[in-house]
């Protein structure tokens, strides 16, 4: 099929080989991938913080650049929430809606989008390491993606996962909150880190970059033996 | 306009929009829920036992459940055959905590125990002073049911001697019997609204064990304020 | 910034940097979790319950008049009497008048968050009357003169040392530090107090319509006393407490219980239906309930929040929530801390003055998804937000944000500002970590990943 891959701005910026491994995968799986040139940004961070009109701003182009999509795959929780969760939201009221309600059901996260719409759970990856897993707000609780990720984990060879105390818990991140109330952040993120170390696993693995950013930053910044990967990375290693 | 009038005239405006039912997927139509309050909305007694954790169904299980469910929560629970037992129970237990003083009601069971006991009694009755209650070793009552599901004794300030008989001493006894047993909360309230049917009592308590506070470090302590003991003595005949 | 956000921000900023704070409340916490997690697994279908909770609440709010109606009828026939206050002032003059009317000296209370909201204690000592909290922990924090610390464990920030510190310095009495022995302290002063007073003022968890009671939850039996002993009896309660039926309880009881406090059912629950009746022992001469407004119709009259009013106050909401973990409920500085609190207080108090409670959050939604009456609590922070910046945006996000559109959109744009980024990223060596660096609020505390030597789309524009 053809699918229509969008990048979210922090991973294209900071993180692209996630999605040139998300590319890699899809194309190896025989699926063609188109990226749209124009969108950047999902528009959340305006919608967090309240400024909606300016968010739809952002959020139209999206919306149209993804009209004709017959499947669309995002490349994190939090971007996969805001165009299939909060879009008809943002847009509800406005001549917008009915493609922001259209859009919705087509949009999946990647992960869950390998295991519930491909049925795919095996890509052949061996990554011969102890990680444990982050499970991103978003993607847990508004797009219901605790399985997936685990499921694909499960099938690469030579993998140790070892839960968390905290997997739920939230890193901390919470976009623009980061920067507003960096000191509770900073908190939350250690007792992520914390019961990260505690598993005594070499990576924190997760489907959001943007979490990663924020457990990487903290773990960095003190020091600790623990490394940050996004599942996607973990299944191109062969 | 009285501060009533204001307040129902505020809330009768405010929902002129009714607001959306919750879970997302509800099936039900918007017919459904239009309209003024209506029962049928309202879970039933069987939806609610089919989600709540289960009661034994035969009274043999239930009485399983009350005594374990008595004994987790530090109450002592004792199955009597007879008045007889029971009175020879309720004197040991005079004995062993030292009892000096008691107080009760004049019940079918509380009475015949009280005599039983050789101590001077207080009646609530009679009309009493709150300090003379406060000086007894302990209050004897009866109840309206024992609820198997939650090891919750049921009493009313009228089947338990008024509302400072049951919470004031330091140890609270209660005399049921065993046919006073019932499955859960939900056959309790019914219990309730069947024997008082629009004459209620002023109050109507659940006691599910001794008082008990986790105020300090959420360590358990008994006898916060109400009783520290809870005894059940349960008569077979 | 308002005043109560820089507060919050103040005392969130030295808190979260706490750690011994930090780990009181995590060592609570786990206890809490795993007794909460135990009574949930014995429900046969948790998640039911809670649908079967949001459909009764739905049902009690969005009827309010008639239920209300129905419960203050019952009541008043067994001769209670019922006040209406629209605002907290109306409250506390209302308590004060049968106060007086009353003759009454000492008064005994139990918990109240309600009269929390009204600053009612304050009220009562400035008018002279001697008010006693006769919940332990309400007890020791009113000893320290400090507010509740939570709406179900007031004096959870407190270690045993500091319960014994003010014990001593307060009642002359305090054996040792050992939890059993100050609880006792507590009930022998207590006892004193219930005997001497001659009023009890009350809270309520619920108010049941069909057979006009006030129902109240309580592990310590304070509240049984202070409504069985006093000569006057008053409870003050929310009008959104309403519950059609009294077998509802049978539901609501066990869910209470199970996520307040991880019990199956809370020691004491008892129903208050009037005063002492004729033919009944003993018992309070006169019962008063005074029905609170204080802006709970604003909240009724926004469809969209209005499930807010379901809340049984239960306090799960707070025990999973991150930020309270870390920051605590005095960081609040309001009554209704944690996320429920941070829903309600804007619009209970005013918008403006404090939507920060709303910012303050990564709307990470465990409170949504523990909260067992299924209230959309992470959805309202976000409505909050956009209520308040429609109401008074700042103009330099409202700016930021407009500039931001078409970077976003524009390829060029995006691309130009990839390339200064790298640019930037090269200087911010130069003030990373100092107070020039427009960073500071990330780089405080955390390192910066650099961006790509290849973005994303650049990696794509050369593949086609």
């Amino acid at each position: 099929m053809k699918i229509t891959l969008f990048i979210p701005c922090f991973v294209d910026l900071m993180y692209p080989q996630v999605g040139v491994a998300m590319v890699r995968i899809l194309e190896t799986l025989g699926h063609t991938v188109v990226c749209p040139e124009g969108p950047a940004c999902c528009g959340q961070p305006a919608f967090n913080t309240g400024y909606w009109e300016q968010s739809r701003e952002v959020a139209i182009p999206v919306l149209e650049s993804l009209k004709g999509a017959e499947v669309v795959v995002i490349a994190s929780g939090s971007c996969g929430a805001m165009l299939k969760v909060f879009y008809p939201d943002l847009f509800a009221g406005t001549r917008y809606e009915a493609m922001a309600r259209d859009l919705a059901p087509k949009c999946f996260e990647f992960s869950a989008f390998l295991v519930n719409k491909l049925g795919v759970t095996d890509l052949g990856a061996r990554f011969p390491h102890k990680v444990t897993f982050h499970d991103g707000c978003h993607g847990l609780r508004e797009l219901k993606n605790k399985r997936p990720p685990r499921e694909l984990l499960a099938h690469v060879r030579a993998i140790e996962l070892v839960e968390m105390d905290a997997a739920e818990t939230c890193c901390g991140f919470g976009g623009t909150f980061s920067a507003k109330f960096p000191m509770i952040s900073t908190a939350m993120g250690e007792v992520k880190c914390a019961s990260a170390l505690d598993t005594r696993a070499e990576y924190i693995v997760s489907c959001d970059s943007s979490c990663l950013m924020q457990i990487q930053g903290l773990l960095d910044r003190q020091r600790k033996p623990i490394k940050t990967i996004h599942l996607a990375e973990v299944l191109v290693h062969r | 306009m009285s501060e009533r009038e204001n307040i129902i005239g505020r809330i009768r405006e405010a929902l002129a929009v009714i607001a959306s039912v919750p879970g997302r997927h509800a099936p039900e139509s918007k017919a459904h829920f239009a309209g003024g309050p209506a029962e049928s909305r309202l879970p039933k007694t069987s939806d609610h036992r089919r989600v709540m954790p289960a009661a034994g169904a035969m009274p043999e299980e239930q009485l399983v459940l009350l005594r374990k469910n008595a004994a987790d929560l530090r109450a002592d629970f004792k199955l009597v055959q007879n008045l007889q037992e029971l009175a020879g129970e309720l004197k040991q237990l005079a004995v062993k905590e030292g009892w000096q003083r008691a107080a009760s009601h004049r019940g079918e069971l509380t009475s015949a125990a009280a005599q039983a006991l050789g101590l001077p009694v207080l009646f609530t009755e009679n009309s009493f002073d709150k300090r003379e209650l406060a000086r007894c070793d302990v209050g004897l009552s009866e109840c309206d049911a024992l609820v198997a599901q939650t090891g919750t004794v049921v009493v009313t300030n009228q089947s338990a001697g008024g509302r400072a008989l049951s919470i004031l001493p330091p140890h609270h006894v209660v005399l049921a019997r065993r046919r006073q047993i019932v499955a859960d909360l939900p056959a309790a309230l019914e219990l309730i609204k069947q024997k008082y049917a629009g004459n209620y009592p002023s109050m109507i308590s659940l006691i599910t064990g001794p008082s008990r506070t986790g105020d300090i470090e959420r360590i358990l302590v008994l006898g916060a304020h109400g009783p520290k003991r809870l005894t059940i003595f349960c008569c077979e005949g | 910034m308002s005043a109560p956000a820089v507060q919050f921000k103040q005392d969130a900023t030295r808190l979260s940097a706490d750690l011994r704070h930090r780990r009181i409340i995590q060592t609570a916490m786990g206890k809490y979790e795993t007794v909460r997690d135990q009574r949930k697994a014995a429900f046969q279908n948790w998640e039911e319950a809670r649908q079967l909770a949001a459909i009764t609440k739905w049902e009690a709010i969005n009827h309010l008049d008639a239920y209300l109606e129905q419960l203050v009828s019952k009541l008043e026939s067994r001769g209670t009497k019922v006040h209406w206050a629209t605002t907290a002032r109306q409250a506390r003059d209302t308590i004060l008048g049968v106060l007086r009317a009353a003759k009454a000296r000492v008064i005994v209370k139990s918990k109240a968050m309600t009269a929390e909201e009204i600053h009612l204690n304050q009220a009562l000592e400035q008018a002279g009357f001697e008010v006693v909290e006769s919940d332990l922990g309400e007890f020791i924090v009113q000893l320290r003169e400090e507010p509740p610390y939570h709406i179900v464990f007031p004096a959870m920030h407190l270690t045993r040392d500091e319960i014994k510190e003010v014990f001593d310095r307060k009642l002359g009495d305090a054996p040792s530090n050992d939890p059993e022995q100050l609880t006792m302290v507590a009930r022998r002063v207590l006892r004193e107090k219930y005997l001497q007073a001659d009023a009890g003022i009350t809270g309520a968890n619920f108010a049941i319509a069909e057979t006009g009671m006030i129902s109240i939850t309580e592990n310590e039996g304070n509240a049984r006393l202070t409504s069985a002993l006093p000569r006057v009896m008053i409870t003050l309660i929310g009008i959104e407490k309403v519950l059609p039926r009294l077998e509802d309880l049978a539901l609501f009881l066990p869910m209470l219980a199970a996520m307040g406090t991880g019990q199956t059912v809370t020691c004491y629950n008892t129903l208050y239906g009037g005063p002492r009746q004729p033919g009944e022992p003993d018992g309070p001469e006169e019962y008063h309930v005074v029905l609170l407004d204080n802006h709970r119709t604003s909240l009724l009259a926004d469809p969209e929040q209005r499930d807010s009013l379901h809340c049984i106050r239960c306090g799960a909401c707070l025990n999973v929530c991150p930020i309270f973990r870390n920051v605590g409920g005095h960081t609040y500085g309001t009554t209704y801390c944690g996320p429920i609190g941070a829903v309600i207080t804007p619009n209970l108090r005013g918008l403006n003055e404090w939507q920060h409670l709303s910012y303050a959050s990564s709307l990470c939604g465990a409170c949504t998804e523990t909260c067992p009456v299924k209230i959309d609590l992470h959805h309202h922070l976000l409505q909050n937000r956009r209520n308040g910046s429609r109401q008074k945006p700042s103009w330099w996000q409202k700016l930021a944000f407009k500039m931001f559109a078409p970077i976003a959109t524009k390829p060029t744009l995006w691309s130009l500002v990839t390339k200064l980024g790298r640019f930037g990223q090269k200087l911010h060596g130069l003030v990373k970590g100092s107070y020039l660096d427009p960073a500071y609020a990330w780089t405080r505390t955390r390192e910066l990943p650099p961006i790509a030597r290849q973005t994303f789309k650049e990696w794509w524009r050369t593949r086609s």
